[in-house]
């Protein structure tokens, strides 16, 4: 069993920026042959934020950073490491955290690293970074995390244009001896890798002039194998068994109580899913926020982006918090830990 | 696991097909009513009372209820 506990770390800001060109979902091509009132009731999505050509997931991480630092006080000098999360880097190399040093003004002694990982990626995100400033020889780190999914969705898709928003994220995180840190299990299935794919452009499938023929795999799904594709079903399956498992992991194995748990933070699937995940672990409504209806899926990003959708709740006092995610990979995760006066940055449209 | 209760509990996920329609050798995703949210709910009822977990290839190989009780059956 994956489990890790990494003390000494505190969480002391999130932030958030999406692109200011909102979508309506019902007005969307693709709805006017395909019933929308179905898709809504399934996935509550009503809303996303969409990148246009000049806007990277690093430009929203970019903005994210520099309006928490500042949020925070905290200089550009203070900060010794950066992960970048995501699927949508800038280029297939260089590592897209090289470019945010430099382009957040950052030290050349820093740790940079990135990291492949969409839905589970803020969890995995805080473990790597936890660890790196766990021993004190790193004091201030910034996980930053999104994507630019929808630029890798066809629009002729319905399981996967409608579903999915963009958005990027910043996650300020410090040493802080004798704190109670964070505490985590993790978990991957690579046997579902077909189940959330983009299939040619990386090394296995190399980009062909096949690779843009369009295909036909069912009504209101046509896509190219440059573009991601879902089954739905399989990925229903794997985060109603795997989501509610992970948490009740977790929380038997640390002695984790329900009612000194305030929230819990799923991966926002979509509506379906994650309602059946919540009645699974007998959670009350109020505990479980969401953000499915104005920002859609947003990938790894859509952890802090809900966290920042109860900042209310988190900014003057201590909680303590339980955050889940699940999806490509396939992967899996959850993470304990105690929120005290979350610094929240107000959500930046760029 | 019984049959029968098998698909008493597929028929009550649907709203508009009558429940005496269903049977054993039901072509299930020839019922008009069949959606992908539908497909979802089956996925759920089988996880909910059965404890299993049905993949998409599950449902989109089986072509009558009992094809996929038997898979439900295999997987317990």
């Amino acid at each position: 069993m994956a489990y890790l506990d990494f003390p000494n770390v505190s969480l002391k800001g999130v932030s958030a920026c999406v692109p200011k060109t909102i979508l309506e979902n019902r007005s969307l091509e693709i709805f006017k042959t395909e019933d929308f009132s179905k898709f809504l009731a399934l996935t509550g999505v009503e809303r996303k934020r969409i990148a246009g050509k000049d806007i990277c997931t690093s430009d929203l991480c970019y903005y994210s950073a520099e309006k928490l630092l500042t949020d925070l006080k905290w200089g550009k000098s203070d900060i010794d490491c950066i992960i970048f999360v995501s699927q949508t880097p800038d280029y297939v190399l260089p590592a897209t955290s090289c470019l945010l040093q430099e382009r957040l003004g950052l030290k050349n002694e820093v740790v940079s690293i990135d990291i492949s990982s969409g839905c589970s990626g803020w969890i995995y995100g805080l473990s790597i970074i936890s660890a790196l400033l766990s021993s004190g020889n790193l004091k201030r780190g910034l996980l930053l995390v999104g994507d630019t999914i929808l630029k890798t969705c066809s629009r002729e898709d319905k399981s996967t244009f409608p579903l999915f928003g963009d958005a990027g994220t910043a996650t300020a995180i410090e040493f802080k001896k004798g704190d109670k840190g964070f505490r985590f299990h993790l978990a991957s299935d690579g046997s579902g890798f077909n189940s959330i794919i983009i299939p040619d452009g990386g090394y296995r499938n190399v980009i062909s002039e096949s690779s843009f023929e369009k295909k036909d795999y069912e009504r209101g799904i046509t896509r190219d194998n440059t573009q991601l594709a879902m089954d739905g079903m399989n990925v229903f399956s794997f985060g109603m068994k795997r989501a509610p498992e992970s948490v009740n992991l977790l929380m038997s194995h640390f002695n984790i109580l329900h009612e000194k748990t305030d929230y819990y933070i799923f991966h926002q699937a979509n509506k379906y899913l994650n309602e059946k995940i919540r009645k699974k672990l007998d959670l009350s409504e109020e505990k479980v926020p969401y953000t499915l209806k104005d920002f859609g899926n947003t990938s790894s990003a859509s952890i802090p982006l809900t966290l920042l959708s109860i900042s209310k709740e988190l900014e003057h006092s201590q909680k303590e918090i339980i955050a889940c995610g699940f999806g490509v990979g396939l992967s899996w995760g959850s993470v304990n830990l105690t929120i005290d006066k979350l610094v929240c940055s107000a959500l930046i449209e760029i | 696991m019984e049959l029968n209760l098998f698909v008493k509990n597929f028929a009550e996920i649907f709203e508009e097909t009558e429940a005496g329609l269903f049977k054993p050798s039901t072509k299930f995703r020839d019922i008009e009513e069949w959606s992908s949210l539908l497909a979802l709910s089956v996925i759920a009822m089988v996880d909910e009372k059965y404890n299993v977990s049905l993949t998409g290839d599950d449902i989109r190989k089986s072509l009558t209820l009992e094809d996929l009780y038997n898979i439900v059956k295999e997987k317990k």
